[in-house]
């Protein structure tokens, strides 16, 4: 079979791979590119494990194809935390408020949650829940995940407005 | 878990796009992906080649046009989701989808992919229904780009089977503006939110002065093949008062209807929820009959 030619910009790098139509986005990132942060869980769109964003937006890296993504730019896990490995405030909340415990389902977790807080700076709990109605967490029953995502919306509103640091936890 | 091998194509026009599907034997449209995909990834689904449509920028858009809404077959759910002509002309979509699957979903998933697949309880055949859609299906024939058009009630063939045939493809659909400050509603009941229903309704209504309907549309998904409208009862409700008699009718009418049974659900279930559903959607149209849309909040999604 044919190989077709990919660009893409992924987490501000430039790649040109060769591929198979078939190759899927999540495939190309973890064999092709290396990335391996994204992870793959059920193939068929279900879980969420997978999700990316394309062009500023969620999709699932298993119902994509690698050719698709070509001129795309694409965010992915890896692409959170700064440079020197300094976490982003929502990959701190989420180890604060213990938001995973295998991690499996983390990443896609973290970049829907992304996505969230680049559309709004103050989501309450609800508008948390129903984003990640697309996201299967089987360890930690959602509840610190929704903790990790409010408190990582108040302090980056916090940031952005100049008050002082609000703590994981009030009552210490 | 992987797809087997296809040729991959990627037309940029509709022409390109047509005449690509009249030439190619074996071959597949990609849409938005999230149905198909999944099929190609079990091997469900194998193709020799695939036409991704995603390139295709005629088939993207949402304008108003000679007082209907016309959404191109490529448009990204999300897109339809979040726009302001959708707000203001056609809330009922907005309400629609708010039920459909998950952002990731929709942020891939198009308009047209949905009417394609056919799921029987999908929420967008519903609510294209009760607008009065009527579908542009494109194909090639002598060479050249023929285009005609299909009113929604002819759409579903049966079982998944939309009314397409060799060579053709679904351009986009227009669909009915209804007055501003109509009442609207879209009810369903799924096993966890973001499934497809078991059973949906879609529900439009205006009333005169003296508060008495003077236009209604109702449709029902997850009943049958595709969308049923229930044309008989939006008439019977005409001239009716906005009241819990009006209701009635239409719940009673709805429970009347025949449905498929399956393994999973039963006949006499599914006619208690369109019976249900009606009611409700019927219910919340009416009360907001003579409000301003497009007022409401942007949060939700």
């Amino acid at each position: 079979m044919d190989t077709i030619k990919v660009k893409t910009v992924v987490n501000g790098v430039a790649y040109e791979r060769q591929v198979e139509p078939r190759r899927m986005l999540g495939d190309f990132l973890r064999h092709d590119l290396n990335l391996t942060g994204t992870h793959y869980g059920c193939e068929h769109g279900v879980c969420g494990a997978c999700t990316v964003l394309l062009d500023d937006r969620t999709a699932r890296a298993c119902l994509t194809l690698a050719v698709q993504v070509d001129g795309h730019v694409l965010t992915t896990v890896e692409g959170l935390a700064a440079a020197d490995g300094t976490l982003n405030e929502l990959q701190k909340a989420f180890r604060e408020c213990h938001a995973l415990q295998c991690g499996f389902c983390t990443p896609g977790m973290l970049m829907t949650l992304t996505e969230l807080l680049n559309e709004t700076d103050d989501p309450d709990e609800a508008e948390i829940r129903e984003a990640i109605t697309g996201n299967l967490c089987r360890c930690t029953g959602y509840q610190p995940i929704v903790a990790a995502a409010l408190l990582a919306a108040k302090r980056l509103r916090d940031a952005r407005s100049g008050a002082p640091a609000t703590q994981s936890h009030p009552a210490e | 878990m992987k797809p087997t091998e296809f040729e991959y194509h990627a037309p940029k026009s509709l022409d390109e796009a047509v005449g690509l599907l009249a030439t190619l034997e074996d071959a597949k449209l990609l849409a938005g992906g999230q149905s198909l995909m999944p099929m190609m990834n079990f091997r469900y689904l194998m193709t020799s080649h695939l036409i991704d449509l995603n390139g295709v920028a005629a088939l993207i858009g949402i304008e108003e046009k000679g007082g209907r809404l016309h959404i191109g077959s490529m448009t990204r759910q999300r897109d339809i989701e979040l726009s302001p002509l959708i707000t203001q002309h056609a809330p009922l979509i907005r309400e629609a989808y708010s039920l459909v699957s998950h952002k990731q979903i929709r942020n891939r998933g198009t308009y047209g992919g949905a009417l394609c697949q056919l799921d029987p309880s999908s929420e967008q055949p519903c609510f294209t229904a009760a607008l009065d859609g009527v579908l542009s299906i494109a194909k090639q024939e002598d060479g050249r780009l023929q285009l005609r058009e299909l009113p929604m009630s002819d759409w579903a063939q049966m079982y998944m089977t939309p009314a397409l045939e060799e060579g053709e493809l679904l351009a986009g659909v227009s669909l009915e503006i209804w007055p501003q400050g109509h009442g609207y509603a879209f009810e369903e009941f799924a096993r966890r939110h973001g499934d497809y229903a078991i059973v949906g309704v879609a529900a439009l209504c205006t009333a005169d002065a003296q508060g008495r309907l003077d236009r209604v549309s109702l449709a029902v998904c997850g009943v049958g093949p595709g969308p049923v409208r229930l044309l008989e009862t939006e008439a019977a409700l005409l001239g009716r008062p906005m009241d819990e008699a009006a209701i009635r009718v239409a719940s009673d009418a709805a429970r009347q209807l025949e449905v498929m049974s399956d393994a999973h659900v039963s006949a006499d279930y599914r006619q208690h929820l369109a019976g249900t559903l009606t009611e409700r959607a019927l219910r919340t149209a009416f009360s907001r009959v003579g409000r301003q849309s497009g007022g409401q909040s942007n949060r939700q999604s």
